[in-house]
């Protein structure tokens, strides 16, 4: 028998078993479109959030106070900005910012809020990535080397304090003192270490003197954070040794005592979602596996309970001069067509479920070959061995014994 | 002289758990081109056993089956399988034809795996089945078929690779007597033309039609009409 006659004996099996062959190929496109779905979906909110960590740069570190060691006081001053922003002091080091942050009660007209009030030098907005302005004008050196009483807003801020007013050039009050509003940011909706929507910004200088009056160990005025951008990604790992380095001189730390700081870069975050991102594969993946599994065992099951009927048509086939080859490869086939019939089908159902999902879950789904590969590679393979061992079997046996099989 | 078929002291136990049931004891017999053997004997005195060793779909426990002077222990599975194929049509009692397949299908399926073209066995599936007077039914499975219609097409896949030798366990046994009858006056035309039929039954009236009766008892043949029809070729059989 050749194999296009072994082809269509497979497709008028099929076709003469409609609800059976039905019934197994559910199981395959269950299996499939689950996998599909549930790790597309999932590969999509990774990608989402690592856009969301990367936009932020990677090159970007922030230095803050290790109270621990520092000896309760603030460790951080100006001077250390000012060298760690020298060019001669690292090659690896961009740019530097430093900022003094605390809650304060901010008043416009008869509306009074409680706000992040952050305390910023210039170069603050450019590292952070926050140049962008829905109206006026950001902090600018001038502002802070006279101290300036100017404030740049966030979106949230804007429009919870002025609503529909347009805040350029109002007066708001932080802590009792009148600020005039220059600028109002876009919104961000970056979430990490703070929401600038709801965050009032001023000049460092005016907030050092007005609202964070905190001094160093040697007696300097305070800041509690300095960002600092690496020349490069690459450069970041330099970038943070050299800040240890040139603080700890800075500082006076002898060898054998601990920093009175603490480094934390872009990177070590990227690092940490990994991990993250990677459990939640994995879940995701151990979702999908058991959504094979079912997939699989239902098409494990059919192929199963017509094992009896299947095992005597096997004997009638045998009795009238089917080869076992011949058996065999018309199981095969069945078998194969289910699979790539119920897989292509799985792969569009799943597709359309990621897609349908993702739309209301905000993120776009990812369908990537290793996960097509994966879904259709799996249901295949259950529905082969399912559809070919009981077939092996029995054709295996003498023809009589297939014919009695029962 | 060579025989058709030729079973030298052939056994046959089935294993059940602890117990051995011996199913044949020990059957010597020839069987001759163009024969009409009709093997009866009480319900599980290995009838059946039988039959299924001399159409090669079991083997036996022990003893010699030469078919055609050859041994059929020396053959492979496949070439088994050709021998059933080409050689041998079963015409069985439950009929054994495959569910939800039409007449025309089930009857082209032999010469499928004899390797025949479409056409060609299409053709020789609707002529054997308007031999057996189904012309009409082509398109009808099993369960659009009554029990004698079945059965006709059984016979219909028997006979349409042309085989020379017919076995048939209790043809007739799901019949009524009337499609019976005219199942056996197919069997006996294609006797008369040449192919060698075993026919089981435990029906007296029809194992008249064979022109040698064989009977069976506790796995031993106990009874073979042919010693005295060897001696007078001629005489119509009469039953005992
Ligand atoms: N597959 C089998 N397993 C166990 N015992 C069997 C099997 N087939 C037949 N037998 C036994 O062998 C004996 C002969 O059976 P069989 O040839 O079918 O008898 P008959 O056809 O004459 O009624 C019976 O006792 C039966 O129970
Ligand atoms: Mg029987």
């Amino acid at each position: 028998m050749n194999f296009s006659e072994s082809f269509l004996t497979a497709l008028d099996s099929l076709q003469s078993n409609k609800l059976r062959s039905a019934l197994t190929m559910l199981g395959v496109i269950i299996g499939v479109a689950a996998v599909i779905a549930l790790l597309s979906i999932g590969n999509g909110v990774t990608a989402s959030i690592t856009d969301e960590i990367e936009s932020i740069g990677t090159n970007l570190i922030t230095v803050s106070t290790d109270r621990e060691n520092s000896g309760g006081y603030n460790a951080l001053s100006l001077s250390d900005l000012e060298v760690l922003g020298d060019p001669l002091s690292s090659n690896a080091i961009e740019d530097v910012a430093a900022a003094s942050s605390g809650a304060q009660n901010v008043v416009y007209g008869s509306e009074s809020l409680n706000l992040t009030v952050s305390g910023v030098t210039e170069s603050f907005f450019p590292i952070n990535n926050m140049t962008d302005l829905l109206a006026g004008d950001l902090i600018y050196e001038p502002d802070v080397e006279t101290g300036a009483r100017v404030a740049v807003i966030g979106s949230t801020v804007a429009s919870d304090l002025f609503g529909a007013e347009f805040p350029i050039g109002e007066s708001i009050k932080v802590n009792g003192v009148s600020y005039e509003v220059v600028g109002v940011l876009t919104e961000s909706g970056q979430g990490f270490g703070g929401n600038p929507d709801e965050t009032v910004y001023i000049p460092l200088t005016t907030a050092q003197q007005r609202l964070y009056p905190d001094r160093t160990r040697s007696g300097e005025r305070a800041v509690s954070t300095i960002y600092v951008q690496a020349a490069s990604e690459d450069l970041a790992e330099q970038a943070t040794e050299d800040i240890t380095a040139i603080l700890r001189e800075q500082h006076g730390i002898t060898y054998n005592d601990e920093d009175d700081f603490t480094i934390i870069s872009q990177t070590d975050l990227l690092a940490t979602f990994d991990v993250i991102s990677t459990t939640l594969t994995l879940f995701l993946g151990a979702v999908a596996g058991i959504s094979l599994l079912v997939g699989g065992i239902g098409i494990m099951n059919i192929m199963l309970v017509s094992v009896t009927e299947r095992t005597r048509e096997i004997g009638i086939r045998k009795a009238i001069g089917a080869l076992r080859r011949d058996i065999l490869t018309q199981f095969l086939l069945e078998s194969v067509v289910l699979s790539l019939v119920g897989g292509f089908a799985g792969i569009i159902l799943g597709w359309i479920i990621s897609v349908v999902a993702g739309g209301y879950l905000d993120v776009t789904s990812i369908i990537d070959a290793s996960t097509v590969t994966l879904a259709v590679g799996f249901a295949a393979g259950v529905g082969l061995i399912f559809g070919i061992y009981p077939a092996w079997r029995a054709s295996s046996l003498r023809p009589i014994e297939a014919l009695r099989y029962e | 002289m060579s025989h058709l078929m030729e079973l030298s002291n052939i056994t046959k136990s089935y294993e059940m758990g602890t117990q051995i049931v011996h199913a044949l004891r020990g059957v010597n017999l020839t069987i001759d081109e163009g024969e009409y053997v009709s093997i009866m004997g009480p319900s599980g005195s290995g009838k059946s056993t039988l039959m299924n060793i001399i159409g090669c779909l079991d083997i036996p426990t022990d003893g010699i089956y030469k078919l055609d002077g050859i041994d059929l222990s020396h053959m492979s599975d496949d070439e088994q399988a050709r021998i059933r194929n080409q050689r041998i049509g079963f015409v069985f009692q439950q009929f054994n034809l495959l569910p939800r397949t039409t007449a025309l299908k089930q009857v082209s399926l032999p010469l499928m795996y004899a390797g025949l073209s479409r056409k060609e066995r299409e053709e020789r599936a609707a002529a054997a089945l308007t031999r057996v007077g189904l012309g009409d039914r082509l398109d009808h499975k099993p369960d659009e078929l009554s029990g004698g219609q079945q059965q006709r097409v059984a016979i219909a896949r028997a006979l349409v690779v042309e085989p020379n030798i017919i076995l048939a366990d209790e043809p007739t046994g799901a019949l009524d007597t009337k499609t019976g009858e005219e199942l056996m006056d197919i069997f006996n035309e294609l006797n008369e033309q040449g192919i060698t039929i075993i026919m089981i039954t435990h029906e007296a009236e029809v194992a008249e039609h064979a022109r040698r009766q064989i009977m069976i008892r506790d796995g031993v043949i106990v009874e073979d009409s042919r010693s005295t029809l060897e001696n007078i070729p001629d005489m119509e059989l009469v039953p005992a």
